[in-house]
């Protein structure tokens, strides 16, 4: 089997953040200060990194802007030739800040929004964040750098997508990435407050197709699948250990951001090996390469080289069996986990949310 | 969107670009959310893409590297698709 080199390094900086959304993509188990890669390390995952092939590199977290180090990250990783692509609540952005930022070599900054509206947007975040982020938008205008933007959506958020459309327009975004909530982490332990119903949803995609026209030419417009409410599942990452890898806090080795959580692998620190030799030969990420570990629908099935079988943390997170099928497919025996879980929202009527926020 | 002229000069859209993968051995566009690995004809085209050169420039350069002439109307096409895919602008 022949093994593809990297084109994108996600660098989980830290998972400390003044945002507590109850959909974070942050494991439930939040790494602390302490077990956070050093400097040092960090600049030898990024020369490693690109030495491999990695070509473009996201700075997230958690909060990336907490790590005081993070001009010195962005410096190498520029040298290193990487395209550099920040990704950030915004909250505790300066005019100084960005312009380091900037001066250090950063490419683009995606700012994420919860909501169009003040109050609810602070509602979602636990947070009040939203002034602050339209702060931030402007401080990175002001600085010339790109501003793409993106919003997680969800039963609370989506009647006003409309208008989160317009309001990213306002700040002056490039591009908006509407991602419909996937389901693992905190927003799995959040689902019942979160999944929207299919009307609502239905509703949201007639308003969506409504505002691309409305705004087109101005802002660039992404939406993510709902895939719980998709006949087949979304492609695990454009294939596993194919296109792209995590570097968690504590320097666990991913091969996608949500993977900590699937307990059957165990996953290489680059604290113990080098960053190829985890990419090339580790056991977690060869154990979806390919298509030898399906099983079957998957091992028979059409479409196992467009989608991979689908997400492997949702069919771990759902079946216990990181093997099999992912139960958003029709195909899949474990459908009735997701059929069941809509049903079990469709009369929940539309009282304020009881979210159990990240980090509290 | 109107054919390029070939007095325009074109030049990578902000905030793109472009990067040689010694890995890949191969030129690198790179764009915010993606990377896109071209093949060696659009690698040495968009390095042209400066803002400065015209296309006929661009035309000219090629032909004379590549002893070759006719290569007009590819380049034009190459560079039309690519600012329709958002990678190039076209400033006149």
């Amino acid at each position: 089997m022949s093994i593809d080199l990297p084109y994108a390094l996600t660098a989980e900086v830290t998972h400390r953040c003044p945002l507590h959304c109850p959909y974070c993509s942050n494991p439930l188990e939040l790494q602390q200060r302490e077990n956070e890669l050093t400097t040092d390390e960090w600049l030898s995952v990024l020369e490693q990194a690109a030495d491999l092939g990695v070509a473009q590199v996201h700075f997230t977290g958690g909060e990336p802007l907490l790590r005081q180090d993070l001009e010195l990250l962005v410096r190498r990783a520029r040298e290193a030739e990487l395209y550099i692509n920040l990704i950030t609540s915004g909250v505790g952005l300066t005019e100084q800040r960005i312009r380091q930022l900037a001066d250090a070599g950063i490419d683009s900054v995606q700012l994420s929004v919860q909501a169009a509206s003040a109050n609810l947007a602070d509602s979602i975040s636990g947070f009040r964040s939203h002034e602050l982020k339209r702060q931030a938008a402007q401080l990175i205008r002001a600085s010339g750098l790109p501003l793409n933007m993106n919003v997680v959506l969800h039963r609370a958020n989506l009647h006003q997508i409309e208008e989160i459309i317009e309001l990213c327009v306002q700040w002056g975004a490039q591009r908006l990435e509407l991602a419909n909530a996937q389901y693992y982490g905190w927003a799995l332990h959040n689902v019942q407050q979160l999944l929207p119903r299919r009307e609502q949803l239905e509703q949201a995609e007639a308003d969506y197709a409504r505002a691309r026209e409305r705004f087109r030419n101005q802002i660039e417009l992404l939406w993510i699948l709902p895939d719980y409410y998709e006949p087949f599942p979304k492609p695990c990452m454009g294939g596993w250990g194919k296109l792209s890898l995590t570097v968690a806090p504590d320097g666990r080795v991913l091969p996608c951001t949500a993977s900590s959580e699937i307990r059957s692998l165990s996953f290489e620190n680059v604290k113990q090996r080098e960053l190829a030799w985890i990419w090339n030969h580790s056991p977690s990420f060869n154990a979806f390469r390919g298509s030898d570990w399906m099983s079957e629908p998957c091992r028979s099935c059409d479409r196992r080289e467009l989608d991979y079988g689908g997400c492997r943390c949702q069919a771990f997170l759902l079946t216990g069996d990181a093997r099999s099928a992912d139960p958003v497919c029709k195909w899949s025996p474990h459908r009735d986990t997701i059929t069941n879980r809509i049903r079990s929202i469709e009369n929940l009527d539309d009282r304020e949310p009881t979210y159990a926020y990240r980090g509290r | 969107m109107s054919a390029p002229a070939l007095s325009d000069r074109p030049r990578l859209r902000s905030p793109g670009r472009m990067k040689y993968d010694k890995a890949r051995q191969s030129e690198l566009l790179l764009l915010p959310e993606r990377v896109v690995e071209l093949n060696e004809a659009a690698g040495v085209i968009l390095r042209l893409c400066d803002g400065q050169r015209t296309i006929a420039q661009m035309i000219g350069e090629l032909e004379a590297t590549y002893v070759q002439t006719g290569l007009g109307d590819d380049i034009v096409e190459f560079i039309s698709s690519a600012a329709e895919r958002g990678w190039l602008e076209l400033c006149p």
